[in-house]
């Protein structure tokens, strides 16, 4: 039996799997900029996190919670990745997408009935063929996000997810949740997860999206 | 040019005999029906003392057991052609030498299959596998080929002495020359190819006549032969017979799998691709159900093929039993294959955009997947439509990034107007005519809607989009 060599304990903490918490450098997440600079400046890597699912609550439709996506999904379109919404609630307007920036020609509706819009996103985010997929499920389980979870990390796309607010006290595998608080004068964003995030005292700020 | 010729010599029995009934006594015969005399006969039948050119009545003294069948040349030519299609994927130059023999040019893509005995190995394998055992010889001269492939199986020689010494040794009477020609020939003391050969020409013109001459001259390779070449057929018609009811699905996949790579093998010697077919269902008693595939792009891949319409096959309920399965592609447009990086690293799972679109729509409808885009009219209905190739001019104005299907009545007064009005009136042209004041305004909620009043007026707010 061969003795192994002596190796220095540093050279084993190099080992990627391991991470200290006292060390100075940040566990390195890959990240799309989400276009708003004070809203990139909270998240890990600087955006959405890429090949994960990102959640965003909302109580009531019309509080841009779209438009905080456009930035970044323009971005995708201009680098030819495709954007796909699957079983949208409404008609994604075509001449307001145009308006924030996205090229047209990378923008797919599937529409599916209630049961398969999880599969569709799940196929779309594991064939690696689509930049970003939007899908709506609001009785989506714990299950059907860890697939969706797992989907866009082997496909390595954006997978986001919008549900009702009152899932918000549900578990979720979700790299990214985001809240959207409404009132009569202003709409502020919650982060109630992030993953690779040390910072817990910043993220629970409010950030202010519209007013 | 370099032919190989295979001669099915047993073509008349295949023609109108199964397989499985071949293990009898078979015979076909042929002429009129008081006097049918025997064509062909199979090996147990030859045991048993039957042999060509005698009466059937003689043939069923001798064998009493024999099945007797009249002569199909149309189903002789049918199979004829169904082998000549197999044939095609070795080579552009097929031609149907009748009645029962096949010209294939090998000279061309000898290198391409490892030379002649690993293609000679190859042939007589693939034609194993559908029963058929044919002699087969290769000369640079087709008419040549023809005539030694019906003595010297296996026969093969891409130059031009060693085949005309071949046809040398060749009888008169096996030379492929006509009876007529064959009998004048014997009677002057001719024996072999090679004693017809050694004649002047001009005499010979003058004893057997013009066409006899010329084929003896295509043989020898003097003049060039032209040959009608074989053309695949334009589309694709393909039926199995089920010998139980199905009345489930599952049993249809193992022949829908048969259906979907023999397409597919058709489609490659066609060198084009699919993209509309039918799967036909037959019912004993009811019309068939018809189940049309389209797909986006033309596909031949047998397992792409087979994924996508299994999967659109299982959406089918099926009301009858079916007693047989039919696969037909009549639209066979060229197929443009993908361009592949070469440097690319696809992961394992990965799919291609357009195969994943074909998986959608195959699970969700023909429908399902379709590319936004906008269009150039004020109406906000109407200025929004999938897969139009339209470019207008960018949206400067401020819109909502959902449109309700359908004006709602707006549930709550708004609490403050941010922009507007903006008057749209439009579409009187067209009898959808549109004049509303359109508002960007807030709820209580704080919600961002975009609503219309009808112009002149301050109350029955309509909502139409949302500011999400």
């Amino acid at each position: 039996m061969t003795a192994l060599a002596p190796v220095a304990l540093d050279e084993v903490l190099k080992h990627p799997g391991i991470w200290r918490r006292s060390a100075a450098t940040q566990p390195h997440v890959r990240a799309l900029p989400t276009g708003l600079a004070e809203l990139d400046a909270l998240l890990p890597g600087g955006g959405w996190p890429c090949g994960a699912l990102s959640e965003i609550l909302f109580e009531y439709d019309g509080l841009g919670e779209l438009a905080l996506l456009m930035p970044a999904l323009a971005e995708l379109t201009r680098r030819r990745q495709r954007v796909v919404f699957v079983a949208p609630p409404y008609i994604p307007y075509a001449p307001a997408l145009g308006a924030h920036g996205l090229d047209l020609r990378y923008v797919v509706q599937i529409q599916a009935a209630a049961a398969e819009g999880a599969w569709s996103a799940e196929q779309c985010l594991r064939s690696g063929s689509c930049g970003a997929v939007l899908s709506w499920l609001p009785e989506a389980d714990y299950t059907q996000l860890r697939r969706l979870q797992l989907a866009a990390e082997s496909g390595d796309a954006l997978a986001f997810l919008f549900r009702p607010a009152r899932a918000a006290a549900k578990q979720s595998p979700a790299a990214l949740r985001l809240h959207l608080h409404s009132n009569a004068d202003e709409v502020n964003i919650e982060i109630l997860k992030c993953r690779g995030n040390l910072d817990t005292l910043r993220s629970t700020r409010l950030l202010r999206w519209r007013s | 040019m370099l032919w190989a010729c295979l001669h099915f010599s047993d073509l008349p029995l295949r023609a109108v005999f199964d397989d499985g009934e071949q293990t009898q006594a078979c015979a076909v015969v042929d002429g009129p029906r008081q006097r049918q005399h025997i064509v062909m006969v199979n090996a147990p039948a030859k045991r048993n003392g039957a042999r060509p050119d005698q009466p059937l009545a003689a043939a069923r003294a001798l064998c009493p057991a024999l099945q007797a069948r009249v002569r199909d040349r149309t189903a002789e030519k049918r199979l004829l052609h169904s082998l000549a299609a197999w044939a095609y994927r070795f080579s552009s130059h097929v031609s149907l030498s009748e009645p029962d023999a096949l010209l294939i040019e090998v000279g061309a893509s000898l290198h391409l299959f490892g030379g002649w005995p690993t293609l000679e190995r190859r042939l007589r394998s693939e034609l194993a596998r559908i029963d058929h055992a044919p002699a087969i010889a290769v000369a640079p001269a087709p008419a040549a080929a023809r005539v030694l492939a019906m003595r010297h199986d296996g026969f093969f020689t891409s130059q031009r002495e060693p085949m005309l010494a071949a046809l040398g040794c060749m009888a008169i009477g096996h030379s492929g020359l006509d009876e007529k020609t064959v009998s004048l020939l014997y009677n002057v003391g001719m024996r072999s190819l090679r004693d017809v050969f050694a004649l002047p020409r001009p005499e010979l013109a003058r004893r057997i006549g013009a066409a006899a001459l010329a084929t003896l001259d295509h043989m020898r390779g003097i003049n060039q032969e032209i040959l009608p070449l074989y053309q695949p057929p334009d589309r694709f018609e393909h039926c199995i017979e089920l010998d139980d009811r199905v009345e489930a699905w599952p049993p249809l996949l193992f022949p829908l799998r048969r259906l979907c790579s023999e397409l597919s093998l058709f489609l490659t010697a066609r060198d084009g691709g699919v993209q509309r077919c039918e799967l036909v269902l037959d019912h004993e008693n009811r019309a068939s159900t018809h189940v049309v595939v389209e797909l986006l792009t033309p596909q031949r891949e047998a397992r792409t093929l087979y994924e996508l319409m299994r999967s659109r096959l299982e959406r089918v309920a099926l009301a009858q039993p079916v007693c047989g399965i039919a696969l037909l592609a009549k639209d066979l447009p060229t197929l443009r294959p993908q361009h592949q990086d070469l440097f690319e690293s696809r992961r394992a799972q990965a799919l291609d955009w357009p195969e994943l679109a074909e998986r959608l729509r195959a699970h969700l409808g023909d429908s399902a997947v379709r590319k936004l885009a906008s269009v150039a009219d004020h109406r906000p209905e109407h200025a929004w439509g999938f897969d139009i190739d339209a470019n207008p001019i960018a949206e400067l104005r401020t819109r909502p990034l959902w449109l309700l299907r359908r004006a709602l009545p707006l549930r709550s007064v708004p609490l403050r107007i941010l922009a507007g009005p903006e008057r749209i009136e439009s579409g009187w042209w067209d009898g959808a005519d549109a004049r509303r004041d359109y508002y960007v305004v807030q709820t209580r909620e704080g919600q961002r809607a975009w609503a219309f009043l009808a112009p002149g007026t301050s109350d029955g707010w309509m909502l139409h989009g949302w500011f999400a």
